[in-house]
């Protein structure tokens, strides 16, 4: 018990550290109205940060990332889409800058894979249930053998 | 006697492919360039050694070129450099220097004592032409044709072993093709 919270004041002075650099990452910002303001914080959120990979553009600290939000309050300011910003960043960087990527012909196995381990997962299930049910009511022995239920075969 | 193996045939297959991601796994710093096969985005800049006279890739229509995204501040780029000036030396294909995000006169420092491997450099302190480009870390190469197509993005320092692997034949397929 008395080991626990130096450990925890360490744990927590650790994390507090780690937040640091964040408070600094994001960019003081200098657009105009609250709409773009509000439409930055969106298109900032939903692009990866190229370098870090697994952190968007929001939260990454690192210059690119700074190049790239600048890059983004231009182009609002210029008046460019949402649409027409992610079509500039996807043609550069490909969908991997897009962190909820668009479902085409290339990402279709990683939107449809889910149901299709779902649909097997469901097959398996039914098939298995199934199995043990037909021996579970089944009273005839030769079904019950062909099964190879260790359960029943264990009384004959 | 299938109902005792098929969980151990499940074992398996989730065994294959959790390790062909984790072999994978390390790569994912490679991200694949959607530019290749496209027009090289064009630019005019500065150039690094004299701010007055801007460096164009419009010119080198008509020519194969390597675009070289470096820094001073890029280690990978100080152990790329002997094959870089190697390169220059063959006199295969000129290299074009973008100097991304840094300071001038830190970069003439660098190449007055490393030796300059490129024959125009252009300075790209702010980022803006990289982000163009794609370009997400240094080095990065570029190989462009005559018709001023990517045809090849070679990501990290180049090596002698990856510049007769990877850009050696491509240059000499190329150049057989337009010479002919």
């Amino acid at each position: 018990m008395s080991r626990r919270a130096p450990l925890g004041a360490l744990v927590l002075t650790v994390l507090t550290l780690l937040a640091a650099p964040f408070a600094q990452a994001i960019a003081p910002t200098r657009l105009p109205t609250p709409a773009l303001e509000a439409r930055y914080e969106r298109l900032i959120h939903n692009f990866r940060c190229m370098q870090c990979q697994d952190e968007s553009l929001a939260n990454s600290p690192v210059s690119l990332a700074a190049d790239m939000r600048r890059q983004i309050r231009q182009m609002l300011l210029a008046g460019d889409t949402d649409q027409q910003i992610r079509h500039f960043f996807v043609a550069r960087y490909g969908y991997f800058i897009l962190f909820k990527p668009p479902f085409v012909l290339k990402t279709a196995w990683l939107w449809l894979a889910p149901f299709a381990l779902l649909a097997i997962g469901a097959v398996s299930a039914l098939w298995f249930i199934r199995g043990r049910a037909a021996a579970v009511t089944g009273d005839d022995e030769d079904e019950i053998l062909d099964d190879g239920l260790s359960g029943p075969r264990k009384h004959t | 006697m299938i109902r005792y193996f098929a969980p151990l045939a499940v074992f398996a297959v989730i065994v294959v492919i959790f390790a062909f991601g984790l072999h994978q796994a390390p790569r994912k710093d490679l991200v694949p360039s959607p530019l290749i096969g496209k027009p090289a985005p064009s630019f005019t800049l500065p150039s690094l050694a004299n701010p007055a006279t801007p460096v164009s890739n419009a010119a080198l229509r008509g020519h194969w070129y390597l675009l070289n995204v470096w820094g001073t501040w890029c280690i990978s780029c100080r152990i790329e450099s002997p094959e870089l000036l190697a390169i220059a030396r063959t006199g295969v294909v000129p290299l074009i220097g973008l100097d991304w995000k840094d300071s001038r006169s830190a970069a003439i420092r660098y190449l007055k004592q490393r030796g300059n491997p490129y024959q125009q450099i252009a300075f790209d302190p702010g980022g803006l032409e990289a982000i163009h480009w794609g370009v997400y870390g240094a080095p990065e190469t570029f190989m462009v044709n005559p018709q001023g197509i990517i045809v090849y993005k070679y990501i990290g320092p180049i090596t002698p072993g990856a510049w007769a692997r990877d850009f050696l034949p491509r240059l000499q397929a190329g150049q057989a093709v337009s010479g002919s």
